[in-house]
């Protein structure tokens, strides 16, 4: 085995040898430093900015934005320049931004590398601290940071997920009750995509890492869906009649194929990950870390083919609040706030009142005396993935309606949602219900007092301090788990 | 762009000072999993505080570097008691995902607005290891060996990292080989048993949840000598993945799986990353954009775990009846 494995590196060592020298060539050719200003708040390049780059205080050389805001400067070779931005020629209706580092850098270059340099505008006189932070200009290029680069110049895209943006009402009391509304709705969304998390715990004992990712998939399914040519000429002929009209909206059909799509890839997991990895009996640890790799799998092929941007879905980007006594929500906003409570209501019954649903409970409950009761619990088990696969990928559409559909928002969502599961009980349906709302809630009217950046650690700190006191979770059973 | 630049770039990052760095991560990550069957998948967070030990007690507080040194172990072992307390007497799969949620409150907290003027917020701390580039006692200018080479500084820092990793190696090899060891490692086995042979399993996972993590720490505080500048963000949950893959890859619960590990995956990474750029940027690939090699390198990790974890859990080095890795 061993010997097999060193034969394949040196395969690949010398497969990489064989490339001819000129396909690898860089078109570019040595070292350079380029960028591109924008104007703040578009993608506009700006033009006539003059750059200068200088090594131990001699020129090296200088560059102009042209039209685009581009510029690139040649460097002889590796080794730490000195980039100064002339303020003198930045036009008069921006400044350049100070933090972090003001006009002037001090980079140091690789052989042959090409360098992206950061510089920021803001519009004139509007004080440093309103500008948007970026990231640090070493994010891009540089093998040693551990950033994604498409993360590079977002830095607000970090600060994982954001508030669902409240209503300001008037006074503490209608501020409490928008933050109560936007917690139930944030709430809601957590329920309704780590129901599946807790079933699939409670039914094969694996804790699926890769549920975020499954969210993320559902939300940039309905995107690509919804952007289609096909689904907005099924729409044309019905638009305009009630009822028809709504259901063949572009959006709903897609949200309903995204659904699908997510249903797909939790039997396709299944079908070909889970099942294979169980027979051949992989421990529970293993499968944890194998539901890691998925999951990094998943994210990173999801963030190319969808790049790095946040986007939203055309259809419900700018709404008027309606008011419903001292609330203000968005239609948007309410739609989801139904639709979820809805879901929840259906997947509650199927679970208290079907066959499969409680096949599923009994699973959940004790495998191996559901399976000698004759329950058949590899069927059990699909039918699991299925509805938290479809579950999550809707639990996304919902998420990026109400805020924004990104490659990360999913992982983001996924430490919510442990700590949802795990407040309501490992492996209870209705638990993750509960969690789901308790963490929604917990999120949101944090804000009252503190920074909304720490939105989350307040929720993810509730779930260690329910480690700590009832580890078996609120509605969990209590059994030794240790 | 040629084979022999990419070869050679390869080769200066496997044995560099990012691959040493990695490799002190790993050493403590390995006392975690590979020797008591830890799941620690926030070793992330350990590196943060101690970064962040050196980085605050420095450019914040004008301490000497030493004493930021002392400031990140003590802040690693902190961190260590807070996260095993609450977490170690459950399941070992609830250590995961709170050691996973920790690591990434602090990266928040760190970041966060009202930690400004202790932490820098999203800009971090900058200029904070002039003492230690003034204290190298290498000539000037740059050595190597043909096209592989480093600049004095450069030098420097690995010298100082690699002769870490090879006194936590040492450190490491007795610990086990000690009667602490055989019980840490009799945790990892069958925590009942030890249990009922009269062991306090708690306590000794605790002290190999502190031992290793003091090693995050370390690697975190050399991360920080490295870069001179650190920010919040460059601590994402990715690092941990990356020190898990490269652990399963060099072998689990031996002394030298985690050194073989880091040093063959950052060959590997900078390999694929350089080829892939070059091949990029002379249109060879035409659907894919530069900027996709990282994505892309992302999920060659994500398979690779996989596989890795699935077929060879003892890694290269490691001994599969030994390492199966079966911890309940």
């Amino acid at each position: 085995m061993r010997t097999r494995l060193v034969t394949v590196l040196l395969a690949l060592i010398a497969a990489t040898l064989a490339i001819p020298g000129t396909a690898a060539a860089d078109t570019q050719g040595g070292a350079s430093l380029f960028g591109q200003i924008r104007q703040p708040d578009s993608d506009e390049g700006v033009e006539g900015i003059d750059i200068t780059v200088s090594q131990d205080g001699e020129q090296i050389g200088e560059a102009t934005t042209d039209s685009d805001g581009n510029w690139e400067v040649e460097l002889p070779g590796a080794g730490t320049y000195h980039v100064v931005l002339d303020e003198e020629s930045v036009p008069e209706d921006y400044d350049a931004m100070q933090v972090p580092a003001g006009p002037e850098r001090d980079v140091e270059v690789r052989e042959d590398q090409r360098f992206a340099v950061v510089f920021q505008l803001v519009p004139a006189g509007q004080g440093q601290a309103s500008a948007s932070p970026s990231e640090s200009e070493s994010a891009e290029e540089d093998e040693e940071s551990q950033q994604d680069s498409g993360s590079a110049g977002g830095g607000e895209e970090e600060g994982a997920i954001e508030a669902p943006e409240a209503a300001s009402g008037s006074g503490m009391f209608g501020q409490v009750v928008s933050l109560v509304v936007a917690g139930l709705l944030f709430g809601l969304i957590i329920a309704i995509s780590s129901v599946g998390l807790s079933l699939i715990f409670g039914t094969t004992r694996l804790i699926n890492f890769a549920h975020g990712d499954m969210v993320t998939f559902g939300a940039i399914m309905a995107m690509i869906f919804s952007g289609t040519s096909t689904l907005a000429a099924l729409h044309a002929p019905f638009e305009g009649i009630p009822g028809l009209g709504f259901a063949t909206n572009p959006f709903v059909v897609a949200t309903v194929l995204a659904v699908v799509c997510g249903g797909l890839l939790g039997w396709l997991m299944e079908r070909f990950l889970w099942r294979p990895l169980r027979r051949r009996n992989v421990a529970m640890i293993q499968m944890f870390i194998v539901s890691i790799g998925f999951a990094l799998l998943l994210r990173h092929v999801l963030l190319v083919v969808f790049d790095a941007n946040r986007r939203k879905y055309v259809q419900f980007r700018i709404q008027d609040m309606i008011e419903i006594g001292p609330i203000a929500i968005t239609p948007r906003d309410l739609g989801i706030l139904v639709l979820s409570i809805v879901v929840l209501v259906l997947v509650a019954s199927m679970l208290q009142f079907t066959r499969i649903g409680k096949a599923m409970r009994a699973v959940s409950d004790n495998r191996d005396l559901a399976e000698s009761s004759g329950i058949d619990v590899a069927r059990v088990t699909v039918y699991v993935w299925v509805l938290g696969g479809s579950l999550s990928a809707l639990g996304g559409v919902f998420l990026g309606l109400n805020q924004s559909v990104y490659w990360q928002m999913g992982f983001h969502l996924l430490l919510l949602m442990f700590a949802a599961v795990i407040l309501g009980g490992l492996g209870t349906a209705y638990g993750a219900m509960v969690g789901g709302l308790a963490i929604g809630l917990v999120a949101q009217l944090s804000t009252l007092w503190f920074s909304s950046q720490l939105m989350n650690v307040w929720a993810l700190l509730i779930m260690i301090v329910v480690l700590l006191f009832r580890p078996q979770g609120i509605l969990g059973r209590r059994e030794r788990v240790g | 762009m040629d084979t022999m630049t990419i070869l050679s770039l390869s080769v200066e990052t496997a044995i560099g000072p990012v691959a040493a760095i990695y490799v002190l991560a790993a050493i403590g990550l390995n006392m975690h999993f590979g020797y008591t069957g830890l799941l620690n998948f926030g070793q992330v967070g350990f590196m943060l505080v101690g970064a962040y030990g050196v980085a605050v007690s420095v450019a914040t507080f004008g301490l000497p570097l030493w004493m930021g040194f002392l400031v990140s172990l003590a802040c690693s072992v902190v961190l260590a008691l807070v996260l095993g307390i609450p977490t170690l007497r459950l399941r070992s799969d609830y250590l995961a995902i709170s050691t996973i949620a920790v690591a990434e409150v602090l990266r928040l907290v760190y970041r966060a607005e009202f930690a400004r003027p202790v932490t820098g917020g999203v800009y971090g701390r900058q200029s904070f290891a002039d003492a230690f580039y003034d204290a190298n006692p290498l000539p000037e200018g740059s050595l190597g060996v043909g096209r592989v080479d480093f600049s004095s500084d450069e030098l420097w820092l690995m010298l100082v990292c690699w002769l870490l990793v090879a006194a936590g190696l040492a450190m490491m090899a007795l610990l086990m080989n000690s009667p602490w060891g055989r019980v840490i490692k009799g945790i990892r086995e069958d925590e009942d048993a030890v249990r009922s042979l009269g062991k306090d399993a708690f306590t000794y996972k605790l002290q190999s949840l502190v031992f290793g993590g003091v090693f995050g720490g370390l690697a975190g505080a050399m991360i920080a000598l490295n870069q001179q500048n650190i920010t919040p963000d460059q601590f994402m949950p990715q690092v941990t993945f990356y020190l898990w893959a490269m652990l399963l890859l060099g072998g689990v619960g031996t002394i030298w799986g985690p050194v073989i590990g880091p040093v063959i995956m950052w060959f590997m990474l900078t390999l694929f990353d350089e080829t892939l750029r070059g091949m990029a940027s002379t249109g060879v690939l035409p659907f894919l954009a530069t900027s996709d090699s990282g994505p892309l390198r992302h999920a060659l990790v994500g398979v690779g775990l996989m596989l890795l974890i699935v077929y060879r859990p003892q890694g290269l080095v490691g001994n599969r009846k030994e390492m199966l890795v079966n911890v309940k």
